[in-house]
C-alpha cells in the first residue's frame, strides 16, 4: 500500500516535472518605475498582448512569463536576472529598454544558457566584433533611426542643420548617426544637460542661426519641454527632424504643440499592413493608449519566440538557434529579417505627428527613407 | 545683442520660479534648522494637482488657486505626520527620512496619475506672444511668470519685514531658543512657515507646468537648484534667496550660452565641443563654491 502510494507520488512528481519542462519560460525585464517607466510599460504590454492573443502559449507550449523591473539600475538588473536564471532557468530573457542595462545583463543571461532578445536597446558593442549567437535584437542598431533623419535632410537639400542632444554618450552617438548620412553644413552641435528644464536658450540660438532644418534627439522630459517651447516661440517655419523626441510615449504630454514634428522610425501606428492594424486595434482596446515602437517591437519579439519554439518543437537551446534566425513570423513592420549579426534588416521611414479622427495624437508615416537597411557594424561580425 | 536680451529675460524668469521654491526651503531650513529634501515633492505635487484641478474646475486659474492651497495643506499634513518628529534629531536622520518621503511620494504620484507625463494648457489670457527678435517670438506667459514671481516676492518681503508673524520668523531664524524663551509658541510658528513654504512650492509647480513636462521626479531637478540658491543667498534669508535665485537663473541661462561660445574661441575642434557643455553644467556650482569661499555664510546671512 505504502509502496504503491510512494510509487504513485513519484510518478506524479515525474509527470509534473515533464509538464514543467514543456513550458516556455520567458523573463521580461523592463524599466517599470521612475520617470522612464512609460517606455518600459509599452514593452511589457506589447509582449503580454501577443501572448494573450496566442492563448497564453508560445509555439503551442504554455508560456510562463516573469516580469522583472530593472529600475534602470544595471547592478540591480544583474542581481535579479542572475537570481532568476539560477533558481528557475529561463529559456528567453526579453528586454531591456535601455542600453546600459543590456550591457550589464548580457553575460548573466547568455552564460546561463538563455537567449537574450532585445526589443529596444540596440548597442553597437554587440553588433560588430562583439556579436553573439545568443543575442537577438528585434528593434534596430542604435545609429539607424538617427541616420534616417540625416538621409532625409540630404535628400531634401537642406544646406544648414542645427543639432541638439543631451550631453552624454547616447547624445553624441545620435548626432554622429545623423551626420553619417548628412551632406550639408552643421551650423551648431548643441549639447544640453540631461536634466535641463528650460530650452529657451537653445531656441534663441536657433532663431539667431536661422538654419534650414533642426535635428534633435531629446528623449523623455527634455523632448516634451522642447516641443512645447518651440511652438510657444513661434519657430514654425523651420522643420524639426527628431528621434525619440515625439513618439507615442511623449505625445499625450506634448499635445497639439507636437503636430508637424518629424521622427525617423521603423514603424508607426498607421503602418499599412494587416498584422499592424490588428495589433494597434487590439492594443488600444486592451490598454487604452496608442502603442509606440516600443510596444510594437515587443509584440514582434513575442511572435518571433512563438515561431521559433514551434519550428524547434520545444525549448532546446541549440535547436532554437536556426529557428530564431529564420524570423519566420508576420512582423507589424512588414519586411523583417535578421542580418548575420542578429540585428534586423528592415525599412526606415520618416513619420510625422498628426491628429487622428478621435482626437488622439500619433506618428504617421510620410515616406520610406531607407530600404532594407543593414547597420554599419554587421560587416565586422563573425558569428561563433 | 538681442540674443543677450532674450537670455537675460529667460534667466530672470527661471530665477523667479527658483525663488518661489527656494523661499519655503530657506525659511524651513533657517527657522527650524530642518533639512527638508522633500520640498521638491511639493513642487511636483503642485503641478499634478494643477493639472487635475484645471480639468475638474475647468480652467488654469482655478487649478492654480486650488492646487496651491492643497499643496499647502498637504505640506501641513506631512509636517504633522512625519516631520515634527524629526526636529530634534540629527541632520542625517532628517535627510534619510525626507529622502524616504521623496521616494514614497514619487511612486505614489506614479500610482495615481500613471508614469506618462501630463500636460497643462496655458491660460488663454496669457497664451499670446510678441516678436522679440527676427524669427523668435516670446510667450507672454513667461513674462507673466516673472511678474507673478516678483509680486509674490514683494508680498513675502512685506510679510516677513512688516508683520508681527514675520518679525517672529526673522527672530526664529537668528535665535530660536531665545524666541521660545520669550513665550512664543515656536511649533505653531513652524507650522505656519511650513504651510506657506509648501504652498509657494506648489504654486511654482503649477506655474511651471505649461512650460515643462509634468512627470514623477520633476521636483528633484528644482530641489538641487533651490539648495544652491539658499546656500548662495544665506540660509534663512528671504532677501538672500531672492538675490541668489536671480543670480542662479541668469548664470544658468546667460552663462551657458556664453561659455560654449568662449570655449569655441579659446579651443578648437572636438575639445571645444566637449569642454563647453561640461563647463556650462558646472557653472552654477562654481559660482556657489566662489561665494562659499568669499562669504561662507552666504550673501545675506540671516544669523548675524
Amino acid at each position: 500500500m505504502l509502496k504503491n502510494l510512494l510509487g504513485g507520488l513519484a510518478l506524479a512528481a515525474l509527470a509534473m516535472g515533464t509538464a514543467r519542462a514543456e513550458a516556455v519560460k520567458v523573463a521580461v525585464i523592463s524599466t517599470l518605475s521612475g520617470p522612464q517607466a512609460t517606455l518600459g510599460e509599452q514593452i511589457r504590454d506589447g509582449f503580454q498582448l501577443a501572448v494573450d492573443q496566442l492563448g497564453g502559449k508560445l509555439g503551442g507550449l504554455p508560456a510562463e512569463i516573469t516580469v522583472v523591473d530593472d529600475e534602470l539600475k544595471p547592478d540591480l538588473a544583474v542581481t535579479k536576472i542572475r537570481g532568476l536564471m539560477e533558481a528557475n532557468k529561463q529559456d528567453f530573457v526579453v528586454g531591456p529598454v535601455f542600453s546600459v542595462v543590456k550591457a550589464a545583463i548580457f553575460k548573466p543571461v547568455t552564460s546561463a544558457g538563455g537567449y537574450l532578445i532585445s526589443p529596444n536597446a540596440g548597442l553597437s558593442t554587440f553588433a560588430g566584433k562583439g556579436c553573439s549567437k545568443d543575442l537577438f535584437v528585434t528593434s534596430y542598431q542604435n545609429d539607424q533611426p538617427h541616420s534616417v533623419s540625416g538621409q532625409f535632410a540630404t535628400d531634401q537639400g537642406y544646406k544648414r542643420a542645427f543639432l541638439i542632444a543631451p550631453n552624454y554618450q547616447a547624445g553624441r552617438d545620435a548626432l554622429n548617426g545623423f551626420k553619417s548620412r548628412y551632406k550639408g553644413e552643421v551650423v551648431a552641435e548643441d549639447y544640453v544637460p540631461l536634466n535641463q528644464m528650460d530650452m529657451q536658450s537653445e531656441l534663441a540660438k536657433i532663431a539667431a542661426a536661422k538654419p534650414d532644418v533642426v535635428f534633435v534627439f531629446l528623449p523623455g522630459g527634455l523632448g516634451i519641454n522642447f516641443v512645447k517651447q518651440y511652438r510657444q516661440a513661434g519657430l514654425n517655419d523651420i522643420p524639426v527632424l527628431s528621434t525619440f523626441t515625439v513618439d507615442e510615449s511623449t505625445l499625450p504630454a506634448q499635445g497639439d504643440a507636437a503636430i508637424g514634428f518629424y521622427s525617423g522610425t521603423n514603424w508607426a501606428p498607421d503602418m499599412d499592413n494587416a498584422t499592424s492594424k490588428k495589433f494597434v486595434a487590439a492594443f488600444e482596446k486592451k490598454y487604452g493608449y496608442v502603442p509606440g515602437t516600443y510596444a510594437a517591437q515587443a509584440f514582434d519579439t513575442a511572435m518571433l519566440i512563438d515561431s521559433a519554439v514551434r519550428a524547434a518543437g520545444g525549448t532546446d537551446h541549440a535547436k532554437l538557434l536556426p529557428a530564431l534566425e529564420k524570423a519566420d513570423f508576420a512582423s507589424v513592420r512588414g519586411n523583417f529579417k535578421f542580418g548575420k549579426n542578429h540585428y534586423p534588416i528592415q525599412d526606415f521611414y520618416l513619420a510625422q505627428v498628426a491628429k487622428r479622427g478621435d482626437g488622439k495624437l500619433q506618428t504617421e508615416i510620410r515616406q520610406k527613407v531607407l530600404t532594407a537597411d543593414v547597420d554599419t557594424y554587421a560587416a565586422e561580425c563573425v558569428m561563433k | 545683442m538681442i540674443l543677450l536680451v532674450v537670455q537675460t529675460l529667460n534667466g530672470f524668469q527661471l530665477g523667479m520660479l527658483l525663488f518661489l521654491v527656494a523661499a519655503g526651503l530657506t525659511l524651513v531650513f533657517g527657522v527650524m534648522n530642518f533639512v527638508n529634501l522633500a520640498h521638491g515633492v511639493q513642487y511636483m505635487l503642485g503641478a499634478y494637482l494643477g493639472v487635475t484641478f484645471a480639468q475638474m474646475a475647468g480652467g488654469f486659474w482655478a487649478g492654480l488657486v486650488l492646487a496651491s492651497l492643497s499643496a499647502g495643506l498637504f505640506g501641513l499634513a506631512l509636517e504633522w505626520l512625519i516631520f515634527r518628529h524629526l526636529y530634534g534629531r540629527s541632520d542625517l536622520d532628517q535627510v534619510l527620512a525626507t529622502f524616504g518621503v521623496i521616494l514614497t511620494l514619487n511612486e505614489g504620484v506614479r500610482l495615481i496619475w500613471g508614469s506618462a507625463p501630463l500636460e497643462l494648457a496655458m491660460p488663454r489670457l496669457l497664451s499670446g506672444s510678441f516678436a522679440l527678435m527676427e524669427g523668435l517670438r516670446y510667450p507672454v506667459y513667461r513674462v507673466a511668470i516673472a511678474g507673478l514671481g516678483l509680486a509674490v516676492a514683494l508680498l513675502l518681503a512685506a510679510g516677513v519685514h512688516r508683520t508681527r508673524a514675520g518679525m517672529l520668523i526673522r527672530a526664529g531664524a537668528s535665535n530660536r531658543d531665545m524666541v521660545s524663551a520669550l513665550g512664543v509658541d515656536i511649533n505653531r510658528l513652524f507650522r505656519l512657515v511650513f504651510g506657506i513654504g509648501a504652498m509657494l512650492a506648489g504654486f511654482a509647480g503649477v506655474l511651471a507646468a505649461p512650460l515643462i513636462s509634468v512627470e514623477p521626479g520633476m521636483g528633484e531637478n528644482v530641489l538641487i537648484l533651490a539648495f544652491v540658491v539658499i546656500v548662495i543667498g544665506g540660509i534663512g534669508s528671504i532677501r538672500g534667496a531672492f538675490a541668489a535665485a536671480i543670480i542662479v537663473g541668469l548664470v544658468d541661462t546667460v552663462g551657458r550660452g556664453a561659455i560654449t561660445g568662449l570655449a569655441h574661441l579659446m579651443l578648437t575642434g572636438p575639445a571645444a565641443a566637449k569642454v563647453g557643455p561640461a563647463l556650462a553644467s558646472m557653472l552654477i556650482y562654481l559660482v556657489m563654491a566662489a561665494v562659499l569661499a568669499l562669504r561662507p555664510a552666504g550673501l545675506f546671512p540671516a544669523r548675524a
